[in-house]
């Protein structure tokens, strides 16, 4: 399992290949990659100044996310996991985090690789603040990811 | 008993704190308990700490309950809702 918290970029490609390394028994890989998408509004326009700062809880973060990918090991057979999510200030269209999962078959490697984004969402100490034209604010939690992650409860 | 408070993101820029060593008063049991205690400080930590917000707490680095017991030597974190990925 490599989790990282880090400031630089990531590349999916060398992300993958690292993952993978020589085995012969992975059979799928699911990865998904989350982006600044830039929020226009009235006040913003799609020109305008817009980039994210991304603030975590060091020491925390990585347990959080280590106890997340173990919750998917156990409703999902995962044969190994990446997670990568980047901190400090990022411009739109940059990446922010990285979740890839490989395992013998797609079913399980989707599926896990959503369920670890969703609780990542939801559980893992990130806070996001934008800046924009109209100065700086922190973002609120959209009450779709708390839906997001319950489903998963629900499906137990 | 002595234990470290930290606070993050929102909370941290509204109280101007980030980390501070506490003497706890010995009658402050729970996580409830501190933050009503934290709350009468002042405007800035009652607005965050009387209920009004949505405040999570961990306790070494474990999301917890307002009814979670803090021990001594605890490291106890505040903070908003998260909204990482």
């Amino acid at each position: 399992m490599k989790i990282s918290i880090q400031i630089e970029d990531f590349d999916l490609t060398t992300e993958l290949a690292l993952l993978l390394g020589k085995r012969t028994d992975i059979g799928a890989v699911a990865s998904f990659v989350g982006l600044v998408r830039q929020v226009t509004s009235e006040l913003n326009h799609e020109n305008d100044v817009f980039s994210m700062t991304l603030e975590h809880y060091p020491g925390m973060t990585e347990k959080a996310l280590a106890a997340i990918v173990k919750q998917a090991e156990q409703r999902w057979k995962i044969i190994d996991a990446t997670i990568i999510h980047r901190v400090g200030v990022l411009q739109a269209a940059e990446q922010i985090v990285l979740v890839a999962v490989a395992s013998a078959h797609r079913g399980d490697a989707f599926a896990a690789c959503e369920f670890i984004m969703d609780y990542l969402k939801t559980e893992a100490p990130f806070w996001k603040k934008e800046t924009t034209a109209d100065g700086d604010h922190w973002v609120d939690p959209k009450v779709t990811d708390g839906a997001a992650r319950e489903r998963w409860k629900n499906a137990e | 008993m002595m234990i470290k408070v930290l606070y993050f993101a929102r909370l941290k820029e509204s109280l101007n704190y980030s980390t501070e060593e506490m003497l706890l008063p010995s009658n402050i049991k729970t996580i409830l308990q501190l933050k009503t205690h934290l709350s009468a400080r002042g405007d800035a930590w009652t607005a965050i700490f009387s209920g009004k917000q949505v405040v999570r707490a961990a306790i070494n680095h474990a999301l917890v309950d307002d009814t979670e017991v803090i021990k001594v030597g605890d490291e106890v974190a505040f903070f908003p809702p998260v909204t990482g990925g």
